[in-house]
């Protein structure tokens, strides 16, 4: 029954973006629009890039991640239909974590669009070694933003401000999983060990899911 | 078993109290008007019923259970302000998400059953976005009535209906309560609320001023209500 709900939500969730694709050309867009304007502007060389490749790559994650959870909830303002969903017999947990899966399936698209952009214009240099190792800490890292960008877009949805209010309030509560994303991505992108930032992203994703999970019903119905 | 039970319901809104010690008790198949004039506390009160707000002290019971279990929403259905519809999905794909969440067997089928019923079969494919404001409307009532009901809350059901939808919900409605369903409604239209109405309550100021079986005297004179138990 839960993951019945589940499913349904996020398929819900997800179809409607494919029909009107609000969130993802903004999302595209922006992230590769950011991509080349870093490249453009500061040239820099292969050593350079090792260096800060994690850092830009989870920046433009971050900042196109809040475009996608900002409609997360929002969209079911309209006509009230978050009213409906809540009134439902969906669980709020099975109503969250519908949400969170639709909401990291678009995310994780834009990233796997976004990062040849990064490849290419970045000159870096891959090997077959390296796929397995960053595909886990892009799927950690956006399970990450995705579960703390889904429930404080629940949280701010009936603020005036809330485009501006998301951002505010997630972007502190990711910091731990942003510096342990960013951490591993130069590693493995550097060629070494993920080291280990993969644990810390592994506990942030676990205890937050769980947290939300819990506290969610509270966050919808007050 | 009373197919509702308020018992010193409040609820506040910072310091306000939007509803102050309410006590009701609804029996099964009755149709309760819930009337008061704007900012009485119906639609605060008819959200707690529903679940989508919990009151601040007291206690609600559908059917004996809880209003937030997941098996009284089952059976709970709600029509409110807002038509409740997804304007990029289409009419069926609309109706059949619905049917999905409340687990009905078949939610295709049920969906299409309840276009032909509101009259919007021959556009079941269309997207919501692109019906007028009518046709919107009676696709809210499908969506509300889908999963045949046991309490029906209605919050100012007939407000900015058209008369094709009017009659739809009419309709409808009576079905309820032929098959003693609970019907819940908050107006302030007096009129088409007493005539459906078994009985009434009152609210004032976010308290029951009133409340018992409708009479004749309320339907012969709607003023009548209000003079007697009202402040005017």
């Amino acid at each position: 029954m839960f993951l019945r709900q589940v499913w349904t939500i996020a398929a819900k969730d997800l179809h409607s973006e494919l029909r009107t694709k609000d969130a993802w050309n903004a999302s595209i867009a922006f992230s590769v629009v950011i991509l080349l304007l870093f490249s453009f502007s500061f040239d820099p060389s292969s050593e350079q890039v090792r260096e800060f490749s994690g850092g830009l790559l989870w920046m433009t994650y971050a900042f196109a991640g809040a475009l996608v959870l900002n409609r997360s909830f929002a969209r079911e303002m309209q006509n009230d239909c978050l009213d409906a969903l809540i009134a439902s017999p969906v669980s709020s947990a099975a109503l969250f974590v519908g949400k969170s899966l639709a909401n990291f399936a678009l995310l994780f698209a834009v990233e796997l669009v976004s990062l040849p952009v990064f490849v290419l214009f970045y000159n870096l240099q891959w090997g077959a070694a390296q796929v397995g190792p960053m595909l886990l800490v892009l799927v950690m890292g956006t399970w990450a933003l995705t579960i703390i960008g889904t429930l404080f877009s629940a949280l701010t949805v009936n603020l005036r401000l809330r485009e501006l209010m998301l951002p505010t309030l997630v972007y502190p509560m990711m910091i731990p999983a942003l510096i342990a994303a960013i951490t591993v991505t130069t590693n493995v992108l550097a060629g070494s060990p993920p080291g280990l930032g993969i644990r810390l992203l592994l506990a942030f994703d676990i205890i937050f899911t769980l947290l939300a999970v819990v506290f969610v019903d509270t966050v919808l119905v007050g | 078993m009373n197919a509702l039970e308020i018992a010193d319901v409040w609820k506040y809104y910072g310091d306000f109290p939007a509803l102050r010690a309410v006590g009701l008790n609804i029996e099964p198949g009755s149709t309760m008007a819930l009337l008061g004039r704007n900012g009485a506390g119906k639609t605060t009160l008819l959200r707690i019923i529903a679940g989508l707000s919990r009151p601040s002290r007291g206690s609600i019971k559908i059917q004996g259970a809880d209003a937030r279990d997941q098996a009284t929403r089952q059976r709970i259905g709600v029509l409110g302000h807002g038509i409740a519809l997804y304007e990029e999905l289409s009419a069926i794909e609309n109706l059949t998400l619905f049917g999905k969440l409340y687990g009905l067997p078949d939610p295709r089928k049920r969906a299409d059953e309840m276009l032909e019923r509101v009259g919007l079969a021959r556009v079941r494919d269309g997207l919501a976005r692109e019906f007028s404001r009518g046709m919107r409307q009676r696709l809210a009532v499908g969506r509300a009535f889908l999963h045949d009901p046991e309490v029906l809350l209605l919050d100012e059901p007939f407000t900015a209906l058209d008369d094709r939808a009017i009659a739809v919900l009419q309709s409808m409605i009576q079905s309820m309560r032929d098959r003693g369903r609970t019907i819940i409604m908050s107006t302030h239209q007096l009129r088409e609320a007493l005539e459906l109405a078994s009985h009434v309550a009152l609210l004032q100021r976010g308290q029951i001023v009133h409340t018992g079986e409708r009479t004749q005297e309320m339907l012969d004179d709607t003023g009548w209500l209000y003079r007697t138990y009202g402040e005017n």
